[in-house]
């Protein structure tokens, strides 16, 4: 086989990784990149800005690699050789410049960003938010809901349209929850209490899941998050509250041992304060769990992180 | 009667031997080839050899080859690692689990992640500082020699330690930075964080005093007329690697102390109750993690600076620019390690400070490969194999940076991170920057050691096999991590599609692993044909700095006549101005050197057996580790009769039957 033909070969047969490539990646959902409420879809409007202008340097640093390599290779002959050549005052300004420029511009966008993206800060909404407590526990997530007065594990519903509170604390070693349709993760840590507020545009079923080790069944801590019409919530929080397994003390206790790969389950009527009552379970001596008031408990919880 | 053997076996018993069949395997296979190399070394009667020229010695330059050789072994295991954790995520989807149980995939995640860091990366740094410091500053040997070997054999402990874990008991399955209050005694009750902890205790300890003592080599040994401004730039890129060392790693030592002292004495530092503070260790182990990654980047960069200047045959571009730049990012290290951890919910000032800084360090760097680009221009360009990986690097760093810079800010990492974009990312700068920049450095300085060069051919196919295995395994680990796919999940919904991606990645990772088979070949293939590849000159690629200006390979002393230098890049000048030195006939004197001595060897020993009692309570081993450790430290410390002297005859005997080499050859 002559020359010609073989990288007529490696050509087509790159062109058809690509193209396969390019396909594949048509017909998977690439979550980051399609964002299904306002926090993600910023988060992914960022991520594209600062990559365009990272394109700033990028480019002229490829091109320049080239371009230097092949025109001052040993044996061209018509490239100028300069050995003493050892610095230059404008250029070296320009390069100190122009990444301080971007890096500047980048400054105040995250500055900016983080404080406009900040997980605790409230979505601005006509409609009411809505508060779900989140427990990471080994290896599954129990979802509670205060005002419904009915608990999940592993599977999460809430109206569209809706700013969603989450409040998140962990029975368990720490934990990341994360719904990346929705928005960006945060920590579940025993003893603490962190906060997510989401949004969700429209209906839809979302994968969400753990992205912190925390143990062997850290793989299974897969959940959906469901967002419907707020006629269809109402509908399932009736349907949950039908639900003859009562999250009391004694099924709290079964579900705190360690289990994998869950399936999603329903409580009706949960313990009262449960979630501050897990909280608190790290915060005061080992043992404590439930001696202290919830509203204490709150404000410690608070105070703490923020 | 069981209180005799608790104080003898500790927590060991029986079981602790077997593991299940893979990992059985594994320890299996390793015992059988350490048997095999005992056997071969009785059967070769080289033991004495070993001994004299190896185990006892103090000599910089064999230091350096044996850190290096560790480092390659521990690169194949820990690369072996990583060929089971591509096997399993690319099988294990839907209703498979794959041929690892989660517990052992964690384990391996786990050590190739601290063997890689620690281990290699490390151990091919301090090699190609311990080859190549000594000899560009013109100086005879480092500042204190015998602890030198010391911390080379504290290294080695802690490497012997992790590997132990995999033949006796299990190692941690808590990551490679065990953050609690998984890695913490309810959580991880078994001896694996354990093994972690006194690994990188002893290695840590090790580091620890090989970054002072290349501190003081580098500012008291340079030689006359070498300010620190005419230094060359990989020893200034080491001295800035060695400043973090040193306020690094104490922040290290005392995080793992505190942890240790939670699983032994039930203290509280980080559990999740009794007043303790997770948080508190993630901060610490990033105060001390962050500038780790620096550390093992900035020699790298030395080497590339070195390099690019040599084979474009030209001064390096922006010398002062690339030393401020030095320490720009050594000062930033120590103000960004809250970005590992953005999403632990600190408030948004504090998230948007950390994520400023952290792109501040991007302009430092953005520099330096301005400088390096620009060294090229008007160059007259040879492309020898580090000239190769010195281009791959340009390509895969810049892509490794623009990820970090995304990540920098603070919202857009709650997207990334903990996903494999993420794995991706670091995985780009240490591979792309650190790895091939160490390759870079040992191709080049090999016939500065050895007297020959490495098969030229053979380290390009390596090179290519690594670039393209590179972009195949870690090119789809980015995509994947915009889809969701988090890391060190050992499986995952077949619904999701991710599978033709990790199949891709692992094709891309045995890629890599045929690279390094290449890279071995070389090794063995340029071994066997080393009179091919002589080199006679001491100058085998036309260099710069001073190195090059005594034989190859260097002998014991470095330099017969302490050289004296008035220009940064000494050797091309006195080349090119038919200097005084190299023409006047030589007088030589007598020169002291220091002697071999096996204390480093038995403090590492006893530290070994200390920290092995440690991780198996094992109380008389500890008593025995503890007293031969205090006794061979104070017998270190006494010894008075360190140095030998090579006469002023037995100099001119080496140097004559040298420079008759060369001339003859």
């Amino acid at each position: 086989m002559n020359r010609k033909y073989k990288i007529a070969l490696v050509a087509v047969l790159i062109l058809g990784f690509l193209l396969s490539a390019v396909l594949y990646l048509h017909t998977t959902n690439i979550a980051v990149l399609n964002p299904k409420g306002p926090i993600a879809e910023k988060e992914r409007n960022l991520l594209l800005f600062a990559l365009a202008l990272s394109l700033v340097v990028v480019i002229p640093v490829f091109s320049l690699t080239f371009v230097f390599a092949w025109r001052y290779r040993e044996t061209s002959t018509k490239a100028k050789y300069s050995p003493d050549l050892d610095g230059n005052r404008i250029a070296e300004v320009i390069w100190w410049g122009i990444p301080t420029i971007i890096i500047g511009i980048l400054s105040v966008v995250a500055w900016n960003a983080s404080h406009t993206l900040d997980p605790y800060r409230s979505i601005a909404s006509v409609n009411k938010q809505m508060t779900i407590q989140v427990i990471a526990m080994d290896w599954k997530w129990l979802f509670i809901y205060p005002k419904q007065n009915i608990a999940t594990v592993n599977y999460v519903q809430f109206p569209d349209n809706t700013p969603i509170d989450f409040e998140i604390t962990s029975d368990a070693p720490m934990n990341s929850f994360w719904i990346p349709q929705l928005g960006g993760q945060i920590y579940s840590m025993p003893g603490m209490s962190t906060n997510l507020n989401l949004l969700a545009y429209g209906d839809g079923n979302y994968r969400g899941s753990s992205a912190n080790i925390s143990g062997t069944g850290f793989a299974g801590m897969d959940f959906a998050a469901v967002s419907t019409s707020q006629a269809s919530f109402n509908q399932w929080v009736q349907s949950v509250k039908q639900s003859p397994s009562k999250l009391t003390q004694s099924e709290y206790n079964k579900l705190d041992q360690p289990s994998q790969y869950n399936p999603p389950s329903y409580y009706s009527s949960p313990l009262q304060n449960l979630y501050y009552a897990v909280l608190l379970k790290y915060m005061g001596p080992i043992g404590s769990m439930g001696t202290t008031s919830p509203t204490n408990s709150m404000q410690m919880s608070g105070g703490y992180m923020q | 009667m069981s209180i005799i053997f608790a104080k003898i076996l500790g927590k060991f018993t029986l079981s602790s031997l077997y593991n299940g069949p893979i990992t059985t395997g594994a320890a299996v296979s390793m015992v059988l080839i350490v048997f095999g190399l005992v056997g071969y070394l009785f059967y070769t009667k080289r033991w004495k050899w070993l001994y004299r020229e190896w185990l006892t010695t103090v000599d910089p330059k064999k230091i350096g080859v044996m850190y290096i050789l560790v480092a390659l072994i521990m690169l194949i295991r820990a690369g072996v690692d990583a060929l089971m954790l591509r096997a399993q995520q690319a099988t294990s989807v839907g209703s498979s689990h794959g041929f690892l149980s989660s517990n052992s995939f964690q384990q391996i995640f786990s050590a190739h992640g601290t063997i890689m860091i620690f281990f290699v990366a490390m151990g091919l740094m301090f090699g190609l500082i311990n080859l190549v410091v000594p000899l560009q500053i013109g100086a005879r040997d480092v500042a204190f020699p015998r602890l030198n070997a010391t911390s080379f054999w504290l290294f080695c402990a802690g490497m012997v330690i992790v590997n132990l874990s995999l033949v006796i008991g299990q190692f941690s399955a808590a990551g490679w930075l065990a953050y609690p209050p998984l890695s913490e005694l309810q959580y991880s009750p078994g001896v694996g964080v354990d093994y972690w902890i006194w690994s990188l205790q002893i290695a840590g300890i090790g580091s620890l005093l090989a970054g002072i003592n290349f501190t003081v080599t580098i500012l008291k040994m340079r030689c006359k007329g070498m300010s620190l401004m005419k230094m060359p730039m990989f020893c200034w890129s080491v001295l800035g690697s060695m400043a973090l060392v040193i306020f690094a790693f104490p922040i290290l030592t005392a995080t793992l102390t505190l942890l240790y002292l939670d699983r032994m004495m039930g203290t509280h530092f980080f559990t999740a109750s009794g007043g303790g503070n997770i948080m508190m260790y993630v901060n610490l182990i990033w105060a001390w993690g962050h500038p780790e990654v620096y550390i093992l980047i900035l020699p790298a960069f030395g080497v590339w600076s070195e390099v690019v200047a040599t084979f474009s045959r030209k001064r390096l571009f922006g010398y002062n620019s690339m030393v401020y730049a030095i320490w720009a990012i050594v000062l930033l290290s120590f103000s960004v390690w809250l970005h590992h951890f953005f999403t632990m919910g600190a408030g948004a000032d504090v998230n948007g400070f950390f994520g400023i800084m952290t792109m501040v360090i991007a302009i430092p760097t953005g520099v330096k490969i301005f400088n390096w680009l620009f060294t090229m221009y008007r160059g007259k360009i040879h492309f020898a194999t580090p000239m190769y990986w010195f281009l791959g690097f340009l390509v895969t760093f810049t892509i490794g940076g623009v990820a970090g810079v995304l990540m920098g800010i603070p919202p857009v990492d709650f997207q990334l991170h903990n996903s494999l974009f993420l794995v991706a990312h670091f995985h780009t700068m240490i591979i792309g920057g650190v790895v091939f920049g160490y390759f870079a450095g040992i191709t080049y300085w090999f016939p500065k050691i050895f007297g020959f060069k490495l098969n030229e051919r053979l380290g390009r196919y390596a090179f290519w096999c690594w670039v393209v295995g590179y972009t195949l395994a870690f090119v789809p680990l980015y995509i994947l991590g915009l889809m969701g796919a988090t890391r060190r999940v050992d499986h995952y919904s077949s619904l999701l599609g991710w599978q033709p991606l990790f199949v891709v990645a692992g094709i891309g990772a045995s890629i890599i692993a045929l690279g390094v088979a290449t890279q071995v070949l070389q090794f063995t293939v340029s071994i066997i044909q080393r009179k091919k590849n002589l080199d006679t000159t001491g100058d085998p690629w036309n260099g710069r700095t001073l190195e090059w200006s005594t034989t190859s390979p260097a002998p014991v002393y470095n330099y017969a006549i302490l050289p004296e230098v008035s220009d940064r890049d000494p050797f091309w000048a006195m080349k090119h101005n038919k200097d005084a030195a190299l023409t006047n006939t030589p007088h030589y004197q007598d020169i002291s050197v220091p002697k071999n001595t096996p204390m480093g060897l038995f403090i590492a020993g006893f530290g070994f057996l200390l920290c092995f009692a440690l991780v198996w309570h094992i109380f008389l081993l500890g008593i025995v580790g503890l007293l031969g450790l205090i006794f061979s430290v104070i017998y270190f410390l006494s010894e008075d009769d360190t140095d030998a002297i090579i006469p002023a005859a037995e100099v001119k005997k080496i140097e004559t039957a040298a420079a008759f080499e060369r001339a003859y050859a």
